[in-house]
């Protein structure tokens, strides 16, 4: 009889896991709170790499607060130049810098705490490190000094500076090399049978993250290289259209190493928070292996409206194959919070449909921003992001302010918040320092799920009254012409600049918390953290 | 009697399958396939 397996449970086949794991004498602790063991060489990784997410989060952060008082009709604050200056900047440092340092500490710790082994390169480690540091300051360097105007997507024929493409060819090939090094500690934890059965789930998410991060950076390597060249007139201008295509294979894809990497913080908020499981393996790890398949191809999106590719090629990578990887979102949608909920009942709290949500510890920041997350992404992400990638929805929305309005409900009211409530854990046990002010932590998830909602959806309608994205003046001053946006339109501008300021207050108290308990916070060091 | 494993639970727990076929069926489904209708696409004529 064959069998689908349980994590944790040994298959006969199998020799007996090695349950002091294969770490060296002296370089692994036992976590104070969890039990777990913590390989020193990679907490150390985690909290580098930790660290630079949240100063490029930061970075990232001012710059959303700069844009959306200038889309702001009546506060308009940046002169045009800028805006395009800090529009590149925003999108690097939220989408690329934040969001990858954080995803190769989560890596790091899957790799070594979840699979008990050690880190199977410190070299590789540092020179990752090393790589992405200065790859996302070159990055950084050029674009505040006006020399990289072309913003995230840097489309030929805009041409940035050479050391522009060359910062994000050292950042893409130091995630890899960090990825690589996360593929030989799963490698070498199964060889030394440092654990039982299958991986955790957790880890099978991060390595599915992982996975998709290897196709996005493969993608990297192949557009990047050639616009390096050609700034430096090594080479003629690439075809614009194969710069699309292939450039979006880095661009979209890099945001579905996010989603993977989310859910697996889903699950692993909702066990720490509540106690939950998740109701079935087989199902949960099923959706992780639909997103490896078919998630990367819907960065077919991006090019609906593009006349070089034909409409088999659009229909099948948007609508059959990637509907797959939609599934496998509506499966961690529902079986997360029904996890949660089955948790909550076996604790007890089973009075009518709706009494576990209600007894659910939301005082606790950690659940409170795994379940907005999912809230957000699942109902806003999902919904927008299905109906743009319908042909027919995506010609009228192509280009206005319902694509960010989409996404900024997936990779911030998604990601970003989920990451936030990782951190108020991250914080405690790998960087063993409290977190001061908790009433004010508690309520840091709020403000910022409120801001970003209310500024996604604002984006969205006033996107559906034709308010185009990427644009400093929808006014077009001076102009022969008047476009006409209805009122309605502009009020929503200005709901946009509303959500933006509540969504960075959130953003600057979270920043601000962390960095003074990483830095100043109480010690918990020998002792369990302090239950939220 | 040994228990064998399923293929679906063979197949999730071979990391170095799924990072073959999630490579492999990226690039022919959107970056090979897309490639190869922009390289068909015929020279466009001056009026």
């Amino acid at each position: 009889m064959s069998t689908i397996a349980i994590a944790g449970t040994p298959q006969a086949s199998e020799p007996p896991a090695n349950v002091a794991g294969n770490h060296p004498a002296g370089a692994v602790r036992k976590c104070d709170t969890t039990g777990l063991p913590v390989c020193k060489t990679a907490e150390r990784y985690v909290k580098l790499n930790a660290v630079m997410a949240v100063v490029f989060l930061l970075v990232g952060g001012v710059s959303a607060l700069l844009l959306g008082l200038t889309r702001w009709p009546s506060v308009h604050l940046l002169p045009v130049d800028w805006f395009y200056r800090i529009l590149t900047a925003h999108g690097l440092n939220m989408l690329i810098f934040w969001i990858i340092f954080m995803e190769v500490a989560i890596l790091y710790f899957v790799g070594t705490t979840l699979l008990n082994s050690r880190l199977a390169s410190k070299a590789l480690a540092f020179t990752s490190f090393a790589m992405m540091l200065t790859g996302a300051l070159l990055v950084n360097a050029m674009v505040f000094t006006g020399r990289a105007d072309v913003m995230m997507t840097s489309y030929v024929p805009l041409r940035a500076h050479p050391g522009f493409y060359l910062g994000v060819i050292l950042f893409a090939v130091g995630t890899l090399i960090g990825v690589i090094n996360f593929f030989a500690t799963v490698y070498i934890a199964k060889r030394d049978h440092t654990y039982e059965g299958s991986v955790p789930l957790v880890a099978f998410g991060a390595i599915a993250a992982a996975i998709i991060a290897v196709v996005t950076l493969l993608h990297g390597a192949i557009v990047m290289i050639p616009a390096f060249l050609w700034s430096l007139d090594l080479i003629g201008q690439p075809d614009a259209a194969w710069y699309r295509l292939v450039w979006w294979g880095l661009g979209h894809q890099s945001q579905q190493i996010n989603v993977a990497a989310m859910v697996s913080v889903w699950y692993f908020l909702a066990h720490i928070t509540t106690g939950a499981k998740p109701l079935n393996q087989a199902v949960c790890r099923g959706a992780f292996v639909l997103y490896i398949l078919f998630i990367n191809i819907a960065s077919a999106h991006h090019l609906l409206v593009d006349p070089g590719v034909g409409a088999t090629w659009k229909i099948w990578n948007t609508s059959y194959a990637m509907y797959l990887a939609v599934l496998a979102s509506m499966i961690h949608g529902f079986t997360v919070p029904a996890s949660v909920e089955l948790a909550m009942r076996k604790k007890g709290f089973d009075k009518g449909l709706f009494g576990w949500l209600f007894a659910a510890p939301w005082r606790n920041p950690g659940f409170s921003a795994f379940f907005l997350s999912l809230v957000i992404f699942g109902f806003l992400g999902g919904i927008t992001g299905v109906t743009l990638g319908t042909q027919q929805i995506n010609i009228i929305a192509h280009n206005t302010l319902r694509i960010p309005g989409h996404f900024h409900t997936t990779v911030v009211g998604g990601t970003s918040l989920a990451f936030m409530g990782l951190c108020y854990y991250v914080v405690p046990l790998v960087f063993r320092r409290e977190y001061a002010w908790r009433g004010l932590v508690r309520v840091q998830p709020y403000v910022f799920a409120a801001g970003i909602t209310l500024m996604a959806l604002a984006m969205s309608f006033a996107g559906s009254y034709g308010v185009p994205r990427r644009h400093w003046d929808i006014e077009f001053s001076g102009a022969p012409f008047s476009p006409g946006f209805d009122a309605a339109a502009h009020f929503m501008m200005g709901l946009v600049g509303v959500g933006a300021v509540v969504a960075f207050i959130g953003l600057l108290v979270f920043i601000l918390l962390t960095v003074h308990a990483v830095f100043l916070g109480r010690s918990n060091e020998g002792r369990a953290m302090t239950a939220w | 009697m040994e228990e064998r494993k399923h293929p679906i639970q063979r197949l999730m727990d071979n990391t170095w399958l799924l990072l073959f076929l999630g490579v492999v069926l990226t690039f022919i489904s959107y970056t090979a396939w897309g490639v190869i209708e922009l390289m068909s696409l015929p020279n466009a004529t001056l009026p």
